[in-house]
């Protein structure tokens, strides 16, 4: 998938979970740029990407990643 | 947001992801919608992450019409926090307590070489911890309890000896879920949330994830979580008298196959003779198994009546026209003829479920009753039944005698206005019905049927104050309370309970804050026989005045002007109808009552 595709549809679902409908998010993103982004809301977001594109991360996956580009990247590899 | 996108999101199967995705919208949305919410502290004690089941359960109260405040415990110390540190709780002082514990949570699980007798001492050990923490507290709050049961783990390490031997944990869970609902009989104010049942209908393998257990302790999926979360706000809603009372049914192609206009009586679909007939019989039975439990039912049908009506003279047909207290079946529009059976039944709109298998009616019945319940009936007769059965419209919290009886009310019903019909005068009719009436003060027996009443009483209610059942239990035992409560016979049958009406007492003076009359007995001067019964009461406590509330609701206009007949003075206006009386006890008091005889009439004057 391209990428730039895949960070406007992964940045609809931030903008639902975290219910801020201007939010703009790049592949730099991480938790301490967004108030609301703790480790309850983090598991929020994988589980309404996985639904999205229909992955499945492993366990060692769903730990936090450094920033939406990693996350990115595993689902890059998950999705070809 | 119409009702239905609404509908579509909330209603059975739930759009889980949707919900769970877009809490903060949804919230925002429903809190738009309303501006009565009944407010409701709910105090979650979790063995595990608790924070969507939170939100979701929030959502799915808001949508019932309750808007809760929450309490969560420390993570996993929902023991402790029940038990031993209450600080949390005494400062929070809940209207509920959710127990959110699972088969993760059992701290003695059976392992496959103990012994017969150390796993029956591991059974009393897990089950010694849940009854500490319900008797604690029942103990020191007045709320309701709900309490999970445990549902079956993903895995079973001895097989299908799990369900049979004495060490299988199959065994051991269906076991501590057995005593947990036998609690249920000896803890009056705790309800179960069987997830039990709820985890097997969603099925273990999409019930449990592993994955969120291990990373963030979430005890089950988030396709079980919305699942979870309308099941606690059926119990909720059911706790505080938000069910419905009657089901409304459709007849072609939803209470049988074919239309019966068209292919007469007996060319409908019904019985055995094949799948779809099959199918529609389930749902009668179901139907019928709905009216056996107290769900009063009525028909609105577009149909020529007496046409319609052989449909239930079919020897095959489980349901029966005398199961059926309203039958409208003409060329009305629907919504019209929900609002003359709502009348016809005493019940408000709201009460009302309504089922067809035509969308365009369901449609119709949506947009101009949003209040009447309107559940998605899915593509075939086959899926009915569960939509049905899933929205929890009907979730009774006890099944109390009443409910079991009321069919027989109603046929008895019958018979008093044939009665009332044959008599000149009311005077007449009341002197022949031979009533007696039984009045004392609330006492443990009747707790449960008080407290129903209470909730779902709207027409003859001053207050339509809603208790739980630790609020009426206070009441009984409080010594400032006067506490009455009627019940009724005729020369046609026992009414059973049907009057409610409690008052607190400072000084000298008794304020009425709970008077409230079940619509089956209206003009039967029940009334006059509680209000003699009050002063009586009142006055054995040397009370001087009575004071008496109405606080108008959009239901009860009926009793506008009830203390006016009882011969009370207005005191004040505040607000636009809401109005105090009082009552000025005088030397003599002429008692009101004519027509009922009184029996075991005892004083109930506390010490």
């Amino acid at each position: 998938m391209d990428d730039q595709m895949m960070l406007n549809k992964i940045q609809d679902i931030f903008r639902d979970v975290f219910d801020k409908s201007d939010l703009v998010i790049s592949r730099e993103t991480n938790s301490d740029q967004i108030e609301e982004w703790d480790s309850l809301n983090h598991i929020n977001l994988v589980v309404a990407i996985e639904k999205q594109f229909k992955i499945k991360f492993t366990l060692a996956e769903l730990q936090p990643l450094k920033n939406v580009g990693e996350m990115m990247d595993v689902m890059q590899k998950k999705l070809s | 947001m119409n009702p239905t996108q609404v509908d579509q999101v909330f209603q059975y199967p739930f759009q889980g992801q949707e919900l769970l995705a877009k809490q903060n919208r949804w919230r925002r949305l429903l809190l738009e919608q309303s501006d009565s919410f009944e407010p409701k502290r709910i105090a979650i004690l979790g063995g595990s992450t608790t924070f969507n089941i939170r939100n979701l359960l929030e959502l799915f109260l808001l949508r019932k019409g309750f808007k809760p405040t929450f309490y969560e415990s420390g993570y996993n110390r929902y023991f402790e926090e029940a038990v031993f540190e209450m600080e949390g709780l005494k400062a929070f002082q809940p209207d509920v307590v959710y127990i959110h514990t699972t088969s993760h949570n059992l701290l003695y699980p059976p392992l496959p070489d103990d012994s017969a007798e150390c796993v029956e001492e591991k059974l009393n050990q897990e089950l010694g911890r849940y009854r500490r923490i319900w008797q604690s507290l029942q103990d020191h709050f007045p709320c309701a309890i709900i309490q999970n049961n445990f549902e079956l783990p993903l895995n079973r390490v001895l097989g299908n000896l799990d369900s049979s031997a004495v060490q299988g944990m199959s065994r051991f869970i269906l076991r501590l879920n057995l005593a947990m609902g036998d609690a249920v009989r000896s803890m009056p104010r705790l309800y179960i949330n069987d997830i039990h049942y709820l985890a097997s209908l969603t099925g273990l393998e999409r019930w449990h994830d592993s994955r969120l257990w291990y990373s963030f302790k979430y005890a089950l999926s988030f396709d079980a979580m919305p699942i979870l979360a309308n099941n606690l706000a059926s119990i909720v809603s059911a706790l505080y008298g938000k069910t419905q009372k009657a089901l409304v049914v459709d007849l072609d192609n939803t209470m049988w196959g074919g239309v019966i206009g068209d292919d007469g009586p007996s060319g409908i679909e019904i019985g055995k003779e094949n799948p779809r007939a099959e199918a529609f019989s389930d749902l009668q039975l179901y139907v019928k198994n709905l009216h056996r439990r107290g769900i009063v039912l009525a028909v609105s049908s577009k149909n020529e009546e007496m046409i319609a009506r052989e449909g239930f003279e079919r020897p095959e047909s489980v349901l029966k026209l005398t199961d059926f207290q309203s039958f409208k079946a003409n060329w009305e529009p629907k919504p019209d003829n929900l609002v003359k059976i709502a009348q016809e039944l005493n019940l408000g709109l709201d009460s009302l479920v309504f089922l067809d298998d035509n969308p365009a009616e369901r449609e119709i019945v949506r947009a101009r009753l949003p209040m009447v319940k309107v559940p998605p009936l899915g593509d075939s007769v086959e899926e009915f039944i569960g939509h049905l059965d899933k929205g929890g419209w009907f979730e009774p919290v006890f099944l109390s005698a009443d409910d079991l009886e009321r069919n027989r009310y109603y046929h008895e019903n019958r018979s008093r206005e044939e009665l009332k019909n044959s008599t000149s005068t009311i005077g007449d009719f009341l002197a022949s019905l031979q009533m007696t009436a039984e009045i004392c003060a609330f006492s443990p027996p009747s707790l449960q049927r008080i407290t129903q009443l209470i909730n779902k009483t709207n027409q003859f209610n001053l207050t339509t104050r809603r208790c739980n059942l630790a609020e009426v239990e206070s009441m009984m035992n409080g010594k400032e309370y006067i506490t009455l409560c009627g019940k009724l016979c005729d020369k046609f049958g026992d009414n059973g309970l049907i009057t409610v009406l409690a008052g607190k007492i400072t000084g000298d003076t008794v304020e009425i804050i709970l008077w409230l009359m079940s619509c089956r007995v209206l003009q039967r001067g029940v009334e006059d026989a509680m209000m003699d019964r009050l002063v009586e009461e009142a006055r054995a406590r040397g009370i001087r005045n009575i004071v008496g509330v109405y606080l108008p609701t959009a239901k009860n206009g009926m009793v506008k002007e009830h203390y006016l007949k009882m011969g009370f003075t207005r005191m004040e206006e505040t607000g636009d109808e809401m109005a105090k009386w009082i009552f000025r006890i005088p030397e003599s008091y002429s008692p009101r009552n004519r027509f009922i005889k009184i029996s075991a009439v005892s004083s109930q004057k506390k010490d």
